[in-house]
């Protein structure tokens, strides 16, 4: 469905991402693991067409979208959580959901959509008229997570979902990526530090080191995999 | 020191109040005068300095052109107002038309500007875009001046002295009145228009976070250029409205009026819309005062004092805003 081939990303004379090999399937989970400074939040943001590639293609669908701009890229059906969550601050909780539809413009299924955020998140509905800026790590990064679905994607990119919340409210993220996966049939490409929490979520996993991939297997076996049980998983 | 500015913006008030009253005892009427004078002169300001503000909000760039775009839109419908009058057409017609090619023209202008000048220069220094702005700034001046004439020509007021207003025309002139009410309607329309519509949330966004608001499907630079045009609009509205009450414009009254409109910005906090309106009025009335119970020959230098003290005492303004975002 969507496929980096031989992607090369350049911050000025950065070279940060050097010949990217990746393919995500059609309602598949997919985790992109590796330390800091591997390039795979680059990766992300060259799929979205903020850091565009220098070389290679990237394709969605058979369509390349490789020097398309990012709001042509979302109207395809690719949106990103990006790191940091990047909540609108001082836009409401209510109106951070509505730029998420920005593309659309079928009122009563926007209505539906936002209904369906506050059920998987009902500590939203309660703060809707609430500064983004005000919410919690957590609740801005269920936030982040709803404004992206309300552009009904096709895929998810979230970039590090986990990123200083607490485990319980980490776990909690997790099943509801889980779940959307399940009821929308949403494909999704995770990228995590945390590497044992995103191996267990995913059907397939990449290993990213220094601009390359390394490594790439299904879930279970790179949890098993003895180099990134020393490397990622502590073990 | 927080406090003490406090401390010693009540004693300096303290201070004029006690002299003030004193005065307004004496003449409640002129004193009347004088705040309506300087509602009239503040509403000019406040239409002018959104654009500065809308601009800055979104780019973080002074649009030092924005006072040329006032300017244009004083020119053109001086122009049009001038060709309908010698084909005798309705006077009514002719405001209507007026605004509408004034507004037509900033907004044409204002769209070009940004695509020309700040547009390319979006990713580089902020002084680069500054530098540009200055350069259209003399840019525009100087073909108006070509195009048009370096003189002073006589602007005929397009508004009328209505009969009903007669009896309160001695303290405020109708086209005074028209000033005020026209402002409080289009600040109305914006505040709609900002908190409300789509374009106005996408303008919001944007100005917070322009990344985020590409990852949700913005068209980032078709929402800069809206607030470009949007910001030529109110100000070419500011422009004729002031042109009728002055009655003469020439190439170059873009300069101070945007130069005193930028000060109304910065005054009330550059960034925010309430901001803009409330150090509009602020610099008005009080610009208003000092000419009317000073020293008139000294109003520019006034406003000047104003900016240098603001800059060194409270830089973001009175309505400048703190950061609540949590990381």
């Amino acid at each position: 469905m969507l496929k980096l081939k031989d992607v090369h990303t350049y911050y000025g004379n950065i070279h940060a991402l050097k010949g990217i090999n990746l393919e995500v399937t059609e309602g598949e989970v997919i985790s992109l693991i590796g330390a800091n400074g591997a390039g795979k939040s680059t990766t992300l943001m060259t799929t979205s067409g903020i850091v565009p590639a220098k070389q290679g293609s990237i394709t969605f669908k058979g369509q390349d979208i490789t020097h398309m701009p990012s709001d042509d890229i979302v109207k395809l059906g690719i949106c990103q959580v990006p790191e940091g969550r990047r909540i609108f601050p001082y836009l409401t909780i209510a109106e951070n959901l509505d730029m998420g539809a920005f593309l659309r413009n079928d009122a009563n299924e926007i209505k539906k959509d936002i209904e369906y955020a506050y059920s998987l998140f009902p500590i939203l509905a309660e703060r809707r008229n609430q500064a983004g800026g005000t919410l919690s790590g957590g609740e801005q990064q269920m936030l982040a997570i709803s404004r992206a679905l309300m552009s009904r994607p096709k895929v998810l990119l979230l970039d590090e979902p986990s990123l200083g919340l607490a485990p319980i409210i980490v776990k909690q993220i997790f099943d509801i990526i889980k779940k959307i996966n399940e009821d929308n049939k949403t494909t999704i490409f995770i990228v995590e530090q945390n590497a044992n929490l995103a191996l267990k979520a995913a059907d397939r996993g990449y290993v990213m080191e220094n601009g390359v991939i390394t490594i790439s297997d299904t879930g279970e076996n790179l949890l098993v995999n003895e180099d990134i049980k020393k490397a990622y998983l502590g073990m | 020191m927080r406090k003490l500015n406090i401390l010693l913006g009540v004693a300096i008030a303290g201070i004029a109040g006690f002299f003030g009253i004193k005065e307004i005892i004496a003449d409640p009427v002129y004193f009347l005068e004088l705040v309506l004078g300087g509602l009239t002169r503040g509403s000019i300001y406040a239409l002018i300095a959104l654009g500065y503000t809308m601009v800055y909000g979104i780019i973080q760039l002074i649009n030092f052109a924005h006072g040329e775009i006032y300017m244009i839109g004083a020119m053109t419908a001086l122009i049009v107002a001038s060709v309908l009058g010698l084909w005798g057409w309705n006077s009514g017609v002719i405001v209507f038309l007026a605004f509408a090619f004034a507004i037509l023209y900033s907004c044409a202008y204002g769209f070009t500007v940004e695509k020309i000048a700040y547009k390319p220069l979006r990713n580089a220094p902020r002084l680069s875009a500054l530098i540009s702005a200055i350069g259209m700034s003399l840019f525009l001046q100087n073909y108006v001046m070509l195009a048009q004439t370096p003189e002073f020509m006589p602007f005929e007021s397009l508004i009328p002295d209505f009969q009903f207003w007669e009896p309160f025309a001695h303290i405020i002139t109708a086209v005074e009145m028209s000033i005020i009410v026209t402002t409080v309607i289009v600040m109305i329309l914006l505040g709609m228009l900002i908190k409300f519509t789509k374009i106005g949330k996408a303008m919001r966004a944007t100005a917070q976070d322009k990344v985020m608001a590409s990852l949700v499907g913005i068209n980032v630079n078709r929402v800069i250029s809206t607030t470009f045009v949007v910001g030529s609009a109110t100000a070419a509205i500011g422009g004729v409205l002031i042109a009728c009450h002055v009655g003469q414009v020439n190439f170059f009254i873009g300069f101070l009026a945007g130069i005193k409109a930028f000060i109304a910005a910065v005054l009330g906090g550059i960034g925010s819309v309430p901001g803009a309106v409330l150090g509009s009025l602020v610099l008005g009335i009080s610009e208003s005062m000092f000419t009317g119970y000073f020293w008139s020959e000294y109003e520019d230098v006034f406003a000047f004092t104003i900016l240098v003290i603001i800059l060194i005492f409270r830089p973001s303004g009175i309505l400048g805003k703190d950061e609540t975002s949590k990381v």
